[in-house]
């Protein structure tokens, strides 16, 4: 027996007391590599490192494999796996019922810019509040590896076939369409998305962030714009992006002419070092000129194009009582006796 | 649950003053304009006029799916033994559409009167009626109206004309014009002051030689009058309802409509906060998704649409069915696709809604005949909703949702709600747990968490039909059989627990008749027909519910034969019934089937019984 005495290793916590083990998922049936699975860890480690209660999160997904990773993390969350395409009606719905809830949806590109592009668009119009990520490879791959809509002209399948549409670019469409919080990151970018989704959980309104995480499988090869390879030859951030939480020191100095420091909804900042010389994250025709323009390059921008802490949030515009609808007692939602007496009255 | 139906023998005849040349309290007048020329106002005066006088009535809108411009009829019914039920032939007609007036004369029983606009010459159509030309505009312009609204007083002159040819009291108008325009006291006076003209013109220059008169009754005291999508709101209010995700489409639209306004009169507390939200969605997919969100996260639900809407909602039903998730979706069934007769009637979407979905599914609907049962199933879907944590349906029509019928009034639910198997933290610490689709109590009813309850162990993850009792994903044959079967028990449960069916006659009938929703009110009026001219005793039963409970089994059983009445071109009642039903049964079953659009008559129902019977004999 060792006389070294023992001194048990101290367990980490966040802010409320939480080890990262409870913010932990099911184990992933996803392919070895797959970007979704780098996601689902940043997830987990946001959540994690912003100290929230896992039972107040909601995570909602379509149809394919991004919409099976909620499964991934989070097993203390409440989770609705819905049908392709439809996920974020389910996500309003949910949120109308009980708007104290955090709410975080994970799509792919086919079940967003495909099937899903009617109530994606309406999602974002309504700013509801969430986080939308999109898992974006280019391919479907529950079913193979056919094309999505964000697969770019000319990108290659492995069979050789070649996509001759143009890419929908779903962070130009969710500007457009009113989303509150935009931006672009990639699976392999580990701080760049940590960063970015910890700013996602302070934002109240529609957070849309586009992820590009290679399929493995069916779209990790020479000729496809959404491999490994594609990726680290032509990422260009417009930014860099910095997080300071709302429970940390504010002090760090930032200089104002290369930086842009945006206050977020529950008082952390995010700090925003200008890359490109024209960036200006609260102009929106100016942030889908420079995606269209360096689109058109064939690189891919990544940071967070646009930010709105101005605008309200659907909950907010519907103007409902402070307490969840869905628990609210009887007294509140059925009107007493008297005023179907008036009303049977007037139909006299 | 108590219906009220407007018992047809409660009444006596009333003896008439006027001897036996009047036919009194018992015709149909029927309206012709064009649509988009205000005439609705004017058509519900004439009907809530004769209504106070104590007269029973029922209204029927037959308008095209236009903004304006395309013909419009809208017919009133008379009837002094509280027959509400369409009649098929027209006795009095205002005919104020150039465009139509020619065919409306042509279709008139014998003896019929014409109000008519004396430039329409109508008069030389056909010599067995009683014409009444009246220069409609020129009145208008006596009136004193400006011309921007000459159109729609020429409407209240209409009014005028027909209460001095038909005995209409003035005094019954004018407190009903006043209590349509309770708030308009100057639109009021107009008004009025068009239907005095109108009726002035009629005592000076006419003279009455039509036969159709009403006399005061005392048979509508109390009684309200209400459309069922009126109705159907007022149950969702009182329901609790607090999530109203739709969108819109004809006939359901004034559902959510309605309770837009009650809700903002009734549901906004003291800091003007709404304890609901009621949203348009972008389609119906999005509406039933919203609602199955809403559900899930343990809001009261709804959604209203008609079957091209209800069509788009296909897999979310599905997905509703297997999550295990509550919500209540209003089908206000219409004819048709698209721009097929969207705004007729039919029974037609019952086939579909009963399974809707991929394989192997089954909903609850609930199949009110009348506006009391819109409010009273209005309410009660939403605790089979939570009780049963499934979505249900709840059929109503275009007859029942979009037109005038008179009840009793509703009454305040003395129940309180019920939330169905919700746990919450103490539970679950107590429990040490749950399995969200264990059926623990033998139901096949499962207990469930809503998103945001404190326990560490109260999270489960909602997916289609590939999960185990844990609710975690599985593949496994037995797996998936299991959660079937339970989910059929469940289905079984809910037997127990839907609106019963109501038998009318003696019950020792040989023969029977089976219908439900709106078809009711010309069954009901048929019996009697069949009864007094066919000496043929009926019983009948009228479903209110899907599954079908053992008194429907029981009813086929001790008939000879059974004739099923319903509005649509399969046999969509029949079908399902013959797939529950012992297979002995089935040859008593007889089709009868009306589905032109229109809403069905008594004297359909008559004729096709009184055929079968003679073929059968």
């Amino acid at each position: 027996m060792s006389t070294t005495p023992v001194t048990p290793k101290a367990i980490k916590t966040n802010r409320i007391g939480l080890q990262i083990l409870d913010y932990r998922g099911g184990k992933t049936t996803l392919c070895a590599g797959c970007g979704h699975n780098s996601i689902s860890e940043r997830i987990t480690e946001a959540f994690y490192e912003m100290g929230i209660q896992p039972e107040r999160v909601m995570k909602m997904s379509g149809i394919g494999c991004s919409s099976k990773s909620p499964a991934y993390f989070m097993s203390r969350s409440f989770s609705f796996n819905s049908v392709h395409g439809r996920m974020p009606s389910v996500a309003t719905g949910a949120l109308l019922a009980n708007k104290t809830m955090r709410s975080i949806g994970v799509s792919g590109d086919g079940d967003t810019a495909s099937i899903g592009m009617g109530q994606f668009v309406h999602l974002m119009r309504r700013n509801v509040p969430m986080i939308y990520i999109i898992e974006d490879n280019g391919v479907y791959g529950l079913t193979k590896g056919q094309f999505s809509a964000t697969a770019d002209m000319g990108s290659k399948l492995k069979t050789g076939v070649v996509n001759d549409l143009p890419a929908i670019d779903i962070c130009a469409l969710a500007i457009q369409m009113g989303a509150t919080f935009v931006g672009r990151s990639f699976s392999g970018d580990k701080k760049q998305l940590s960063t970015m989704l910890k700013a996602a959980l302070s934002h109240q309104g529609t957070v849309l962030l586009d992820v590009i995480s290679p399929c493995v499988t069916f779209n990790d090869h020479e000729g496809s714009t959404k491999s490994y390879k594609y990726m680290q030859e032509h990422e260009e951030a417009v930014s860099e992006v910095g997080f300071v939480p709302y429970f940390d020191d504010i002090a760090v100095e930032y200089d104002a002419s290369t930086t842009v420091d945006v206050q977020l909804h529950d008082g952390s900042h995010m700090r925003l070092r200008k890359i490109h010389d024209d960036y200006n994250p609260t102009d929106r025709a100016n942030a889908v000129k420079m995606l269209m323009d360096v689109h058109e390059k064939g690189e891919v921008l990544t940071g967070v194009f646009y930010v709105d802490t101005q605008k309200p949030d659907f909950t907010t515009l519907l103007n409902m009582v402070d307490e969840p609808l869905a628990t609210l007692p009887q007294e509140r939602t059925r009107p007493g006796r008297e005023v179907l007496t008036a009303i049977m009255e007037a139909h006299l | 649950m108590t219906t009220s139906q407007l018992s047809a023998q409660a009444e006596p005849a009333t003896q008439s003053a006027r001897g036996a040349n009047y036919i009194v309290n018992d015709f149909s007048i029927q309206i012709a304009t064009v649509n988009g020329s205000g005439s609705q106002s004017a058509n519900s005066v004439l009907l809530r006029s004769i209504f106070r006088m104590g007269i029973p009535v029922s209204g029927k809108n037959l308008f095209p799916s236009n903004i304006a411009g395309l013909p419009t009829w809208y017919t009133i019914r008379v009837s002094k033994d509280g027959w509400v039920a369409r009649k098929a032939h027209i006795d009095v007609l205002i005919a104020m559409n150039a465009e139509t007036a020619r065919e409306d004369v042509l279709s008139l029983s014998a003896g019929g009167a014409v109000i008519y606009d004396e430039s329409l010459k109508l008069n030389e159509l056909r010599s067995d009626l009683a014409y009444y030309a009246v220069p409609f505009d020129q009145l208008a312009t006596t009136t004193g109206a400006d011309a921007k609204i000459r159109k729609l007083v020429k409407n209240m002159v209409y009014v005028g004309v027909a209460a001095k040819l038909l005995s209409i009291d003035m005094e019954a108008v004018e407190q009903t014009v006043r209590k349509q325009f309770a708030k308009k006291v100057k639109a009021a006076e107009l008004n009025l002051n068009a239907v005095r003209v109108g009726y002035d013109y009629v005592a000076s220059t006419l003279t009455k030689h039509d036969p159709y008169v009403v006399e005061r009754m005392n048979a509508t005291a109390g009684k309200i009058i209400i459309d069922g999508n009126s109705a159907a709101a007022l149950g969702a209010m009182f329901a609790g309802v607090t999530v109203v995700p739709w969108y819109p489409i004809t006939p359901s639209s004034s559902v959510v409509e309605n309770l837009i306004d009650l809700m903002k009169k009734h549901r906004v507390d003291a800091n003007g906060k709404a304890s609901f939200a009621i949203v348009q969605a972008e389609d119906e997919l999005a509406a039933i998704g919203m609602v199955l969100g809403a559900g899930w996260a343990g809001a009261r639900s709804m959604t209203a649409s008609s079957g091209p809407g209800i069509s788009l909602m296909a897999e979310f039903a599905g997905l509703g069915y297997y999550a295990e998730i509550p919500g209540v979706i209003f089908d206000v069934q219409r004819t048709g696709p698209s721009t097929g007769l969207p705004t007729r009637t039919s029974q037609a979407d019952l086939t579909f809604v009963a399974g809707i979905s991929h394989g192997d599914t089954k909903h609850v609907i609930l199949l009110p005949g009348t506006v009391r049962e819109c409010y009273e199933f209005g309410l009660e879907a939403f605790d089979l909703a939570e009780q049963l944590q499934t979505p249900i349906f709840v059929l109503s029509d275009l007859d029942l949702g979009m037109n005038n019928w008179m009840s009793e009034p509703f009454e305040y639910p003395e129940k309180p709600m019920n939330r169905g198997k919700v746990l919450n933290a103490e539970q679950l610490e107590k429990l040490g747990g749950f399995a969200r689709y264990k059926d623990v109590d033998g139901d096949g009813i499962p207990y469930r968490t809503l998103p945001g309850t404190d326990h560490p162990l109260a999270a489960y993850f909602t997916r289609g039909s590939g999960h185990n009792e844990k609710a975690l994903y599985t593949e496994r044959p037995e797996d998936y059989e299991n959660n079937m079967l339970r989910l059929a028990r469940k289905f079984d449960t809910a037997k127990k627990l839907v609106p019963k069916p109501i038998l009318q006659g003696t019950g020792k009938e040989k023969v029977g008749i089976i219908a439900f929703g709106t078809t009711h009110w010309a069954v009901i009026e048929s019996r009697m027909q069949l009864e007094r001219e066919n000496q043929l005793a009926t019983d009948y039963l009228r479903i209110r519910a899907f599954p079908f409970t053992q008194e429907i089994h029981d009813f086929v059983a001790k008939h000879d034969r059974v004739y099923v009445v319903e509005q649509n071109r399969d046999a969509q009642m029949l079908s399902l019934l013959k797939i529950d039903l012992d297979p002995v049964q089935l040859v008593k079953l007889h089709s009868i089937l009306h589905f032109n659009g229109l809403p069905i008559d008594a004297r359909f129902v008559t004729a096709a019984i009184a055929t079968h019977q003679g073929a059968g004999k």
